[in-house]
């Protein structure tokens, strides 16, 4: 069981997303996003939409920029694979963009599957015009997070913020 | 050029569509200024071309296809006291058919769909989509949760299909199955950021 100092970040994290007016918050299930979505599905003042592929999410993205609201999508790095060509919306558009990353195929990675994504996830969005924030330390995740908000929402940018395995943990190899 | 929704194209007429789009689209949408209006990149966007000019309340893909009906879900839930309206291609719309599924379980009912289905891939030379090879898109959505349904595939049924558009208890889902052929001639703007700039100034005029 996580303990509350281990998962205290999450909730500031959500606390943060909230204050600067994210209303929707959509996702493919992850592990290492559990408490966002979980508080996202607790708030009756937000969206909470569970999507079948994450591209979904990017064009949710920029219906909810054209209706004048905040989205933001969280997935894993297998994930940024299947958001490739959508990614082409947020550019050519310039849609106001933000993604959480939760990395798999990382730090300490056991499942050999998830290498091939994990480490072309940076590439790939870079290809695409997405700017990476990496984080591996807890006390980096509120003030990078702050940043990427601003590029995002203020100047307008395409931001993924990169939540390293080291930072939410590898599952232990046994 | 002004039409050529007559036009032959080089497909074979698939039983049970029958309906001209150049007649049948305008009828079905009505009065376009009641909606903000997204759209596909192939046909659909000439459909609404034809209908809405080129207006500041209607953002058209040229690209990125697959996000016309998620585009018009994140539009809604953004501004619920405006009536979204999604036309797309059943080309579009089987790319990221999921997206019906999310649609259902959110429901908005300020969301409606308007699938031009001609049961074909028009821009790329006319070959057979899945909808002339037996897939039905409207038992997809009913599969998925969507309550507001119908097909419409004879003038007959327009009326029933314009009025699911324009309301309901929850989002609605319109197939219009059509012939194979030209959608209407229309030159679109293929700048997305200067549409996006514009159709949220517009909108925001709007704020209530």
């Amino acid at each position: 069981m996580a303990t509350q100092h281990e998962t205290g970040w999450q909730h500031d994290l959500y606390d943060l997303l909230r204050r600067k007016g994210i209303t929707q918050i959509a996702y493919v299930p992850d592990a290492g996003h559990s408490i966002l979505i979980d508080r996202s599905l607790a708030d009756p003042d937000v969206h909470s939409i569970p999507l079948t592929t994450e591209e979904e999410g990017v064009a949710l993205a920029a219906g909810a920029d054209l209706g004048g609201a905040r989205a933001i999508l969280l997935m894993q790095s297998s994930g940024v694979g299947n958001c490739i060509n959508m990614l082409s919306l947020i550019k050519g558009a310039r849609v106001p963009f933000l993604t959480l990353v939760s990395m798999r195929g990382d730090f300490g990675e056991g499942n050999p599957w998830q290498f091939a994504m994990g480490q072309a996830t940076e590439a790939v969005l870079a290809a695409m015009g997405v700017i990476c924030l990496r984080i591996e330390r807890r006390e980096d995740v509120i003030p990078v997070t702050s940043a990427a908000l601003t590029m995002a929402f203020k100047s307008g940018q395409a931001i993924a913020v990169l939540l390293s395995q080291r930072l939410i943990g590898a599952k232990p190899f046994d | 050029m002004a039409n050529e929704t007559t036009s032959a194209s080089p497909a074979t007429t698939t039983p049970g569509f029958v309906l001209e789009r150049g007649e049948a689209v305008p009828e079905l949408i009505g009065r376009h200024q009641d909606f903000l209006i997204v759209t596909g990149l192939g046909g659909t966007a000439c459909d609404v071309g034809a209908v809405a000019g080129d207006g500041a309340h209607v953002f058209s893909l040229g690209g990125a296809m697959g996000a016309a009906c998620m585009i018009g879900l994140g539009l809604a839930l953004a501004r619920p006291d405006k009536r979204v309206l999604v036309v797309t291609g059943d080309g579009e719309l089987l790319m990221n058919v999921g997206a019906l599924a999310t649609i259902a379980i959110k429901d908005p009912a300020n969301l409606a769909i308007l699938c031009v289905d001609n049961g074909h891939y028009g821009e790329t030379g006319w070959q057979k989509s899945h909808t002339s090879l037996g897939v039905d898109l409207e038992k997809i959505a009913i599969g998925c949760g969507v309550r507001q349904t119908c097909t419409v595939a004879g003038t007959g049924d327009i009326a029933y299909g314009a009025r699911l558009l324009r309301g309901g208890n929850g989002t609605s889902f319109v197939v219009l199955r059509v012939k194979p052929t030209e959608p209407p001639a229309f030159k679109r703007n293929f700048d997305a950021s200067f549409c996006r700039d514009r159709f949220r100034a517009a909108l925001q005029q709007t704020q209530a």
